[in-house]
């Protein structure tokens, strides 16, 4: 039962909110009256939801997402929508049909993306939790660009129900906060089944961080510290390892070779899936109003164009190019093999270690508008997206800065195992609290 | 390599709206992209679907659902409680 209120009316100076409720209902709970703020690709009964895109401007659900009734349950009060790439499709937050959202580290960066605008409320202290999603790092990248912690859930422990979809078999609500405790509570609130996602697994998380990591074994894959790669990101995370061997964890080098054609088949996979998905905007059933008089493809093409920005056409186009006669074999079937080998390494490699460590992203934040061609953009992605292709979990917790800019480690673990992610970044954050 | 007419064929079935003076700037970063995916033509290996869940349905019974109105309330247009969708044929 919502039964009272918080008045929620933060000073948004780096637009990571697209709307905010300044009267938010809240009831009893784990986080009564809590205020959380939930990306906008995830649906809030009664209140817009438009994916930061203009193909869905007015359109309010008529139902909440499973993890909204779960945080509502619970007592949070959702303190409104987050700034976000449209449908998810980006790294920066800049392919926002309502602006970029700016770091709050250095408000001339960007702030990650696609889950920016929660990052940023969060790392500006609006909100001390937010819900993400996650489809290629779009949880991970935002955290450690911002200075937060995110979590990406594995796959299936989180229902999607509501999530607005773009790359199904990729994707996952998690949650982000100021620090690893209030991941690991949001995270208890919103896991566990739920009948109206048939992904979904029966794996409730009831668990309190345990910052003792006595022999637990980490993998360093050396991709994660390669071509590509900043050298002082690279620095600053083998010190955080460092730091983590010194609290009684052994480390191991090891080697994940699939991740040479992950990016590849990354971006294979979610375009295709994305081509799919999103067919279902047609400007007839949500969104602005298709015109009845012309011809369907007439009136679709009209409604799309207008609707949809360039980054998601573009991706649109990609994923229907590569699911097309005569590129299917060469593109998406490749891309599905390449996708099982990365989750053959992940299996192989924990047969022997606990969790594997390395950099969240390859670079700290970049500028507003520095990349401004998609292929560069897609390359950053590099070092995140291999957890979305097997279903693992990760988390990103911050590990130092670098120009003044926050450095990301991130820790990824067995099917499952979220908990022990959690524990590893909980023990690093602890040790190095001042 | 993708021409400019591939891409306008690709915009017709995806239906998406290309304006003519769209296709130079989409036609080269689609080559671009497309050159790194060729990458994948490297990779070894068998296709498998790792299926640890399959067929998660329920019984085909009736269970509350949205009203008629909320089903309707977001569309662009309706008619005495139906959705208005533009002519097919």
């Amino acid at each position: 039962m919502e039964s009272r209120t918080i008045c929620f009316e933060p000073d948004d100076r780096y637009n990571a909110f697209l709307r905010t409720c300044p009267t938010a209902p809240h009831g009893e709970g784990q986080l009564a009256g809590v205020a959380i703020a939930v990306k906008d690709n995830i649906s809030t009964r009664g209140i817009e939801t438009t994916c930061a895109s203009r193909i869905l401007k007015g359109y309010v659900p008529p139902y909440d997402a499973h993890a909204v009734s779960l945080i509502r349950d619970a007592g949070a009060a959702i303190a409104g929508k987050t700034n976000m790439d449209e449908f998810g499709m980006g790294t920066s937050t800049e392919n926002s049909a309502f602006g970029p959202t700016l770091n709050p580290c250095d408000p001339s960066r960007v702030p990650g993306g696609s889950s920016g605008g929660s990052a940023a409320a969060v790392a500006a202290g609006m909100v001390p939790m937010a819900l993400g999603t996650d489809t290629g790092g779009s949880i991970r990248c935002p955290a450690a660009f911002c200075g937060i912690v995110g979590l990406k859930p594995t796959y299936g422990r989180v229902s999607r129900y509501g999530l607005i979809a773009y790359a199904n078999s990729l994707e996952t609500i998690g949650p982000m906060a100021q620090n690893v405790a209030d991941v690991s509570l949001l995270m208890s609130v919103i896991a566990g089944p739920d009948r109206k996602d048939t992904t979904s697994y029966d794996r409730p998380y009831n668990h309190t961080p345990d910052s003792d990591i006595n022999g637990v074994k980490i993998g360093i894959p050396k991709e994660y510290f390669g071509k590509g790669v900043d050298p002082a990101i690279a620095e600053s995370v083998n010190r955080a390892i460092g730091r983590l061997e010194e609290l009684g964890a052994v480390s191991v080098p090891c080697s994940i070779p699939s991740m040479e054609y992950a990016l590849a088949a990354y971006y294979v996979i979610c375009t295709s899936e994305a081509s799919s998905n999103l067919a279902r905007f047609d400007g007839v059933r949500y969104g602005p109003a298709a015109d009845t008089k012309k011809s369907w493809h007439a009136a679709y093409q009209d409604v799309r164009k207008e609707g949809f920005g360039p980054e998601v056409r573009r991706r649109i186009m990609l994923g229907t190019f590569a699911l097309s006669a005569g590129y299917y074999g060469k593109y998406y079937a490749k891309a599905q093999v390449a996708r099982e080998n990365v989750r053959k390494d992940f299996t192989r490699l924990f047969a022997d270690v606990d969790v594997i460590c390395g950099p969240t992203m390859p670079t700290i934040a970049f500028k507003l508008k520095e990349k401004s061609d998609p292929l560069s953009m897609y390359l950053s992605d590099i070092l995140t997206v291999p957890v979305n292709l097997a279903g693992i979990p990760a988390i990103s917790v911050p590990c130092g800065k670098v120009q003044g800019m926050p450095v990301g480690l991130q820790i990824m673990g067995r099917p499952f195992e979220d908990e022990r992610v959690v524990d590893v970044a909980y023990a690093y954050e602890q040790a190095v609290k001042v | 390599m993708v021409t400019e007419k591939d891409v306008e064929h690709i915009g017709e079935l995806a239906d998406i709206g290309i304006d003519t003076c769209e296709l130079a700037t989409f036609t080269g970063q689609f080559n671009a992209i497309v050159e790194y995916f060729d990458i994948l033509d490297r990779v070894k290996g068998e296709g498998t679907v790792n299926r640890d869940l399959f067929n998660i349905l329920r019984e085909d019974t009736v269970e509350p659902s949205l009203s008629l109105e909320e089903a309707t309330r977001n569309a662009g247009a309706t008619e005495d409680g139906y959705i208005k969708a533009p002519r097919v044929m």
